[in-house]
């Protein structure tokens, strides 16, 4: 089994890595997402996963069950989760406001910010600053 | 473009859903549940209402800017905490109490700080998505 | 007493959150959250100060999070080092938050300036602050996403085009930490970083640990800016606000090399593998690229940039020759720099506003329509380029005795070059603007608001303390490099009495059924 959760794990990362690698920013953001699901995949296994009960203490009981699951990966993924899903959010509204503003999702497009400030600007090219 | 149907029904899940999200906070006290998924239900709720009926009555139905809203859930979340410094010096140890055999805590107050975070945090960038669409 | 000496550890992270609550809540009104920023801003000052006291005084500090005993709940721990590196961040947060009076517009802050100032300011010291490694990297995700709301407060093309190449590469840097954090979970199963010290030298280095450290090292390598991963910095900082460039000028890349004194003091040993030796070429090469990275530009905050990433290698160096005398050296070397950028970064915008241009080509004549302004900017400019008695000399001359100390003489050269570049693009900055005749000469000069001029003045004040009375600041180093090479101290804060925690196993039932569930 522990093959089968490592080449799931390294399926993610690997789909998630080369999404990266492409210059279109959407392109970007969906591998940046595989390669956070990779890492919380990981976490989880990390763990320990196997036949055990969730860590709910049952009524009356004070403890857990001898046999309950880890809860601390469960903790992890789950905040692992929260910011992955705020980060992509905030990245995809990125994206669009830049696609909006620029024009392009082409990142070899996207000279804006170097052109403020290029060392081989000629000087009569008005320089835009911010205000 | 407008969806008759969506429009109809719109009203109809986003009470539903409200009310919905509300239970799932609740539920949270002692079993699954809590102020992250009820948030997240409750701005799909509001979201429904911005895609049928326009962001802007959703924006009324929200009566608070979702940035306020995220704020004051930061606000109220915080406060919960700190009665715990209060009591046994270290913030966020949650003190219990009973009210009518209900067994109530500092612990709820921190939840509804946490749903109105996500309330308006997701609906803050819902918001300006969707507006930008329109525009 | 005791009670209220140790919650002093969770202030310094409670205020600006306190802050962040209330600015957003107060949405509709941008005075009423400058003042309240204001406000937050003397308090977070006053408890960073009182903090570094208390630390001082009585050793290290911990906190447990709602009273859960460690290593299960979340623990604060204040050792000489985070305290030092809490109360310098106070301090810039303070000067910054003057400056910000003026240079911060309505419509920036329409776009959320305030509670993404003070969010900021939260995740850093959370950062400084927290003993759990996953926790760690929350805080850096809540430094991140401020990071990018403040990078886009003005929605310029530029300042989108940086914020994504900002974004790109951090969320590549913290999914890699995440990475890391799980591997050292799966190896120890625990997170907690006391508990981690004391498990982790009886462990043998298994390929997943040494997987873990090295992703540790590229991580915290991407925020730090270090050679090759620095092209999010030059790409993005020039292009945000000054005062928000400032701040991060002075603290992101910081936390980076600090959480990395952390991880490779407390968790992982620098000797063997390899790793001493990849950091010290890293650090060389960094210091390297930074300095002729600057070397061609013409805009200041751009020179700037690049010279943030040179100042690294010197801190890195400290990492890699890793005595107690070269990590002294890289502590005090942190807390000088992160002073002396910041404040570059604001004479950056002072001389903005005296010259009206940022390009250095077009400036000139400052030395005769601000000489004030001249003096200022001598006071961190040679100060960064090691000059005698400012604190750069200190810095520049610790770290590099400590590793003649160790015979790496090559590493010494390479930063000794690397000091005289530096005065090299500093003296070009003070040629152009401030001694070339201008291009256009004015006849009223323009003026420098005063809410520019105080923090710089104040920053500069605090570069010439630690020049001329560098004796204390020393000695605090070498204290907080013995906690950081004896963890003993950091341990006993955070287990007061020892703990339960012995075989991993046996502690985490979840753990233990790591292999039954592999079997099945």
């Amino acid at each position: 089994m522990t093959l089968v959760y490592a080449l799931t794990i390294a399926a993610y990362v690997g789909c998630g890595l080369y999404m990266m690698l492409s210059r279109h920013a959407v392109r970007m953001i969906l591998g940046l997402a595989l390669l956070t699901n990779g890492a919380i995949f990981l976490i989880f296994f990390s763990g320990g996963i196997g036949a055990t009960t969730p860590p709910v203490i049952p009524q009356g009981a004070e403890a857990l069950a001898a046999d309950a699951a880890n809860a601390l990966p469960q903790a992890l993924v789950l905040t692992a989760i929260v910011i992955g899903f705020a980060l992509t959010a905030f990245a995809i509204a990125l994206a669009l406001k830049a696609y909006r503003s620029l024009g392009t999702l082409d990142v070899r497009e996207m000279q804006d910010a170097e052109r403020l400030g290029a060392p081989d600007l000629p000087l009569s090219t008005p320089v835009k600053n911010h205000g | 473009m407008r969806s008759l149907i969506l429009t109809a029904m719109a009203r109809i899940f986003f009470a539903i859903m409200l009310a919905g999200s509300v239970w799932v906070l609740l539920r949270g006290h002692n079993e699954p549940g809590g102020g992250f998924i009820g948030g997240l239900v409750g701005a799909a709720g509001f979201a429904t209402l911005a895609l049928a009926a326009g962001v802007e009555t959703a924006r009324r139905a929200l009566v608070l800017h979702p940035v306020v809203l995220m704020g004051a859930g930061l606000a109220i979340a915080f406060v919960s905490g700190v009665p715990g410094i209060v009591t046994d010096a270290s913030f966020l140890t949650h003190q219990w109490g009973s009210l009518a055999g209900v067994k109530l805590g500092t612990t709820i107050v921190f939840d509804l700080g946490v749903y109105m975070v996500v309330v308006g945090g997701v609906l803050s960038f819902m918001f300006r998505l969707y507006e930008e669409d329109a525009a | 007493m005791a009670d209220a000496a140790t919650l002093l550890v969770l202030w310094p992270v409670l205020i600006p959150i306190a802050t962040a609550a209330l600015t957003a809540a107060l949405w509709r009104s941008p005075a009423a959250q400058r003042w309240v920023g204001m406000a937050s801003l003397m308090l977070l000052l006053a408890a960073s100060l009182a903090l570094t006291y208390v630390v001082a005084t009585e050793g290290v500090v911990a906190k447990q999070f709602g009273d859960w005993a460690a290593p299960f709940g979340i623990t604060f721990v204040a050792d000489p080092l985070s305290a030092a590196m809490i109360a310098i961040s106070g301090v810039l947060a303070f000067a910054v938050g003057i400056f910000a009076l003026s240079d911060i517009r309505p419509r920036h802050e329409r776009n959320g300036f305030h509670p993404l100032f003070h969010g900021l300011m939260a995740g850093v010291n959370g950062a400084f602050l927290t003993g759990d490694i996953f926790n760690l990297y929350v805080w850096f995700e809540v430094m991140l996403i401020t990071t990018l709301g403040l990078l886009v407060v003005q929605r310029g093309r530029a300042q989108i085009d940086g914020a994504l190449k900002y974004a790109a590469m951090n969320l590549f840097g913290t999914i890699l930490f995440l990475i890391a954090v799980a591997l050292l979970y799966g190896a120890t199963g625990t997170l907690n970083m006391a508990d981690l010290a004391r498990i982790l030298p009886g462990m043998e280095m298994s390929p997943g640990l040494t997987a873990s450290a090295l992703l540790f090292l590229a991580a915290f390598g991407i925020k730090a800016g270090v050679f090759p991963l620095f092209f999010w910095l030059p790409a993005s900082y020039h292009t945000a606000p000054i005062a928000i460039a400032a701040l991060f000028a002075g603290l992101l890349t910081k936390v980076g090399v600090y959480a990395a004194f952390r991880v490779f003091t407390l968790l992982f040993e620098m000797e063997g593998g390899g790793l001493r030796e990849i950091v010290a070429v890293v650090a060389a090469l960094t210091m390297i690229t930074g300095v002729f990275g600057a070397a061609i530009q013409w805009n200041v905050r751009r020179i700037l940039s690049f010279h943030i990433i040179s100042q690294i290698g010197y801190m890195l160096m400290g990492l890699a020759i890793a005595t107690p005398v070269a990590i002294a050296g890289a502590v005090f070397y942190i807390v000088h720099h992160i002073i002396v950028k910041a404040n570059l970064f604001l004479l950056a915008g002072a001389i903005r506003k005296a010259a009206g241009t940022d390009d250095l080509r077009k400036a000139g004549g400052l030395l005769k329509s601000h000489p004030w302004l001249a003096v200022l900017f001598l006071i961190p400019a040679l100060s960064l380029a090691g000059l005698p008695p400012l604190s750069g000399f200190w810095a520049k001359f610790l770290v590099i005795d400590a590793s003649l100390r160790e015979e790496v003489w090559w590493l010494a050269a390479v930063a000794l070059l690397v000091g005289a570049l530096t005065l090299f693009s500093m003296s070009k900055i003070w040629m152009e603007a401030f001694w070339k005749k201008p291009v256009l000469v004015r006849a009223t000069p323009r003026r420098v608001p005063v809410a520019f001029v105080a923090p710089i003045v104040l920053l500069g004040a605090v570069t010439l303390t630690i020049g001329l009375f560098a004796d204390p600041f020393v000695e605090y180093a070498r204290t907080a490099t013995a906690v950081l090479v004896d963890p003993a101290d950091y341990i006993a804060a955070v287990f007061p009495e020892e703990g339960p925690v012995q075989a991993a196993g046996t502690a985490y039932p979840g753990t233990a059924n790591h292999s039954q569930g592999a079997v099945e």
